[in-house]
């Protein structure tokens, strides 16, 4: 290759949208700056192993969405589109970064298997989300409801989930005409 | 209708909550269960000799601490298995002040969403606030100006200020120094009216939010901060008289609830539970955000990990505080305390009166709202309790479609049965105390 080819080949690659990236084999999306991980759900806790053994010494946060109302959202083409979303934040402490793995899960089997083997600080979070989102984490050593009463039916962060609403009770009944 | 009320049933019936008695329980799920109390995982830290599971059933007792209000935490239930005084296991049962926040934000606008939040963590109610609306500020893309960033700098270290020195004043009511007590709350008053001056309120303030702050400092704010910090700095050295030396104060919190780097790492703890350890983790130097990278002040870290190191971990982070807070008096600039976009914050009072573009931004932004781009984003911020996160999901409508806060209390409070393990039961209030937990942030 000549050498003034190669400015002409930076600029179209420049212009052209970003090869899609890859890490763990799993897609990267950049969302607002900050990485994201889309982690196909049969190789869920081999990438966060290997993300691990990389230095995300913390497991931050783990949460999850219920994408019912929302199908429309953009996600790459090769990623099967399911009804729940479970978000995981892994924290670096050595060299201070983030990463972000959501995890398609569908609604037939809302189930993952647990981070609690690799990061114990999940535990809580697990049931968090099991108890609001009544996303299962198979070999969870606890897992029960975390902030409902035990006997408490339907998981409410839901989005079929009704909020329930007390009427606006007035003072005096309302005049006849 | 009944079939789907039976599964539903069927689905969630997952037993009790409460810790079970050991003979309820096989060995090996028993191990298991004290793997889960250690919150390590089997095999790797819990050597299964090390389980005491051996131990008889009558010569332990499970007994109930709660539900009950342990000084202005919350309302904390910790279920425990004593064998004689010594703490064998325990678990935190949580949920008495859940009230489904996170789903009530589902309903309401990102203009509306600050007044939720910030009920959470009721005692560092701004740095809710800040970590929801930069979470709204990244989805718009919107930069607020540089005054508003300074002056929600400003009241987010008066605020960890106040949080520290309410722990120290519950602190001490739970380790008998009353009089500590006292002194606490009388300097937090300080900070709080201060507050009231500034927002209205003297909690849950709904004053940063999106788009910058509800309204410019007070005149004159220069010099009633700079009389709180010198009121507060000289009378930290008095908590240092009155509780640092003092021997039966040492005795009862030095070597109680210790927990290495390696533990508080792998359980997720932040803040002074992980700083404690010696991991000089702060959000607010190694990953800067507002402008921390730009004022002075030093990340305190303890040695031990004991109960005494998170004491002076935050009467030291209160000074740090207000070395920053100083600082601010004199970097703070002139401008605008919040964005000029019509399109998210509201026109000043007076164009409404003359401007009938005003006002009708004005009347569309309090009915319908501003509309955020689709997206989905988490911040992070450094509470006095530790990271705080908001994971917010935006469909492109005026409502989140899903708002989810990290609280650090409710993370960091699974490290009390480790910290409690093989201690005493009057230490088990020490050590509930030294985590700090907020139970309005742990149950949401």
């Amino acid at each position: 290759m000549s050498t003034t080819d190669a400015p002409d080949q930076a600029e179209v690659e420049s212009e052209a949208p970003p090869p899609a990236e890859e890490r763990h084999g799993c897609l990267v999306l950049r969302s607002l700056g900050q990485e994201v991980l889309l982690v196909p759900r049969d190789r869920y806790l081999d990438v966060i192993g290997a993300l691990k053994d990389e230095g995300y010494a913390m497991c931050i946060d783990v949460t999850a969405v219920d994408y019912l109302v929302h199908g429309s959202r953009p996600l790459p083409p090769g990623i099967a589109v399911e009804r729940f979303e479970v978000v995981v934040n892994l924290l670096s402490l050595e060299s201070p970064r983030r990463v972000r793995l959501r995890v398609q899960v569908p609604a037939t089997d809302p189930s993952l298997p647990s981070l609690f083997d690799l990061y114990p600080g999940s535990e809580a979070m697990e049931r968090e989300v099991f108890d609001l989102m009544g996303i299962r984490f198979i070999d969870h050593p606890d897992l029960t409801r975390i902030l409902m009463p035990e006997d408490w039916e339907g998981h409410p962060l839901r989005k079929d989930y009704s909020m329930g609403r007390v009427p606006v009770q007035f003072k005096h009944p309302p005049a006849t005409r | 209708m009944t079939d789907t009320s039976s599964r539903l049933t069927a689905e969630t019936s997952e037993g009790a909550q409460e810790l079970v008695s050991r003979a309820e329980t096989t060995p090996a799920e028993l191990r298991r269960e004290e793997g889960a109390t250690l919150r390590l995982p089997e095999g790797v830290a819990l050597d299964p000799g090390d389980v005491s599971i051996e131990v008889a059933e009558d010569e332990t007792m499970i007994i109930n601490m709660g539900p009950q209000h342990p000084s202005t935490h919350g309302v904390l239930r910790v279920m425990m298995e004593l064998e004689g005084e010594m703490v064998l296991r325990s678990k935190p049962v949580i949920g008495y002040l859940h009230t489904g926040m996170e789903k009530t934000g589902e309903d309401l606008m990102y203009m509306q969403g600050g007044t939720n939040v910030t009920r959470m963590d009721y005692l560092a109610p701004l740095f809710n606030e800040l970590v929801f609306s930069m979470a709204v500020e990244q989805l718009l893309e919107i930069e607020v100006p540089e005054r508003s960033t300074w002056i929600r700098m400003l009241m987010c270290e008066l605020n960890r200020m106040s949080s520290h020195l309410l722990f120290m004043a519950t602190n001490g009511m739970d380790l008998g120094a009353v009089s500590m007590m006292i002194y606490g709350w009388r300097e937090r008053e300080l900070v709080l009216s201060f507050f009231e001056k500034t927002t209205g309120l003297r909690m849950n303030h709904n004053y940063i939010r999106p788009g910058g702050v509800a309204a410019d400092l007070p005149s004159g704010w220069q010099e009633d901060v700079a009389g709180l910090c010198d009121k507060i700095m000289p009378r930290l050295d008095e908590y240092d008289d009155l509780l640092t030396g003092q021997p039966i104060f040492r005795q009862r919190t030095e070597g109680v609830g210790v927990i290495t780097g390696e533990q508080a790492i792998a359980l997720s703890a932040t803040g002074p539970l992980l700083r404690s350890a010696g991991v000089a983790w702060d959000l607010r130097r190694s990953m800067p955000y507002l402008h921390y990278d730009q004022v002075d002040f030093d990340v305190v870290v303890g040695s031990y990990g004991d109960s005494f190191d998170r004491y002076a971990i935050r009467l030291n982070e209160i000074r740090e505080s207000i070395r920053i807070v100083r600082q601010i008096i004199d970097l703070m600039p002139e401008g605008d305390y919040r964005i000029q976009d019509k399109k998210v914050t509201p026109p000043p009072r007076g164009r409404i009166d003359e401007s009938m573009e005003a006002l009708i931004h004005h009347f569309k932004l309090f009915t319908e709202g501003f509309k955020v781009p689709e997206g989905e984003v988490y911040v992070a911020v450094e509470s006095p309790r530790g990271e705080l996160g908001c994971y917010l999901v935006s469909d492109g409508s005026a409502k989140p479609y899903r708002l989810h806060i990290r609280g650090p209390s409710f993370v960091n409070l699974q490290a009390l049965p480790l910290l409690m393990r093989g201690g005493m039961v009057a230490d088990a209030v020490a050590v509930i105390s030294s985590i700090d937990p907020v139970m309005g942030e742990v149950d949401r």
